[in-house]
């Protein structure tokens, strides 16, 4: 079947751009792409994780803020100052223990990049992609995540309409913490859903 | 990575001493100057005059769309890539884009036939 216009994926002049320097750049070994991601990573801290991470640690200390992140993710998250000029709807999925969330999308404007930055290599890769859906638990094995047999697993496939933003389970033994001292236990990964929270023991 | 000289670069909005990217293209983009200029593609200097001209060239522009005229100027000037290679490879990833289902990931082999 042939896609229709609407379905097929588009990139503005600019993305075009940027990538067509990318390739042709790399291809001929004047960049070299880990590097680049490296440095991005290593400057983008005004729109990385950690922005989830605030979102993540003040809906496990404020019950109010998290009952409006389940009933409107976008505006709960927007009102912590977490905008995107694209205006794409963010919807939070919270970890339990029936239920554990895993968000897959291969383009980078698929992903919550308000809430977490760029997206790691790995989560535009191919393999993840389609093994993600196919085979979610011998992903989450290759993280080092293991599950038990009762929890189910809950894939994700974000849109350019919806993104979502994986709400890790509250780590044991913090009670009491600041919600700046929960959000450092808040990693990138556990956001995307191929990790878990840190635990208490790590920051001490 | 920090002995960067980032004050040096006209009209670079820091935070904090970091630069603000409002879109991961605009990351993307600071990330292959930078890795162009580690690999001695140019020096840092000549970077900053190639930002400067863009900057000063009268076009109403974000910062980020100067930095990437600026890229794509000093590409072509040091002979790293053509300006006609970019245009070719530019339409290819918009073929490449249009043959891709929504949600695959685009890549560049999509564009050929």
């Amino acid at each position: 079947m042939a896609p229709h216009s609407h379905d097929h994926s588009h990139l503005t002049e600019t993305e075009a751009r940027v990538r067509a320097l990318e390739s042709l750049l790399s291809e001929k070994g004047y960049i070299d792409s880990a590097a680049v991601d490296e440095i991005v990573q290593t400057y983008e801290t005004k729109i990385g994780p950690q922005n989830g991470a605030h979102v993540v640690a003040k809906s496990w200390v404020d019950a109010d803020f998290r009952k409006w992140l389940e009933e409107d993710s976008t505006a709960a998250i927007h009102s912590l100052g977490y905008t995107s000029r694209q205006g794409e709807h963010i919807d939070a999925v919270f970890n339990s223990d029936d239920t554990h969330h895993l968000v897959v999308c291969t383009l980078c404007s698929c992903y919550p990049w308000s809430v977490l930055g760029l997206p790691p290599t790995w989560y535009k890769s191919p393999p993840f992609r389609s093994r993600a859906v196919i085979d979610p638990r011998g992903v989450l094995n290759d993280f080092g995540i293991t599950l038990p047999e009762t929890t189910k697993v809950e894939v994700h496939d974000s849109t350019s309409e919806v993104r979502y933003l994986v709400i890790p389970q509250r780590p044991a033994g913090t009670e009491g913490w600041s919600e700046k001292q929960l959000a450092k236990l808040v990693t990138r990964n556990s956001m995307i859903g191929t990790g878990f929270a840190r635990t208490a023991e790590a920051l001490s | 990575m920090t002995d960067l000289d980032l004050i040096a670069l006209p009209g670079i909005t820091l935070a904090d001493d970091e630069p603000v990217f409002t879109a991961p293209w605009e990351a993307q983009a600071f990330a292959m100057a930078v890795n162009l200029h580690q690999n001695g593609a140019f020096s840092w200097q000549e970077w900053a005059e190639a930002l400067s001209h863009e900057i000063h060239s009268g076009e109403e522009r974000d910062y980020y769309q100067h930095w990437l005229h600026a890229l794509e100027r000093i590409v072509t000037a040091k002979s790293l890539s053509s300006e006609a290679d970019l245009a070719q490879r530019k339409a290819d990833w918009h073929a490449a884009a249009a043959a891709t289902p929504h949600g695959d990931p685009i890549l560049l082999s999509a564009a050929k036939p």
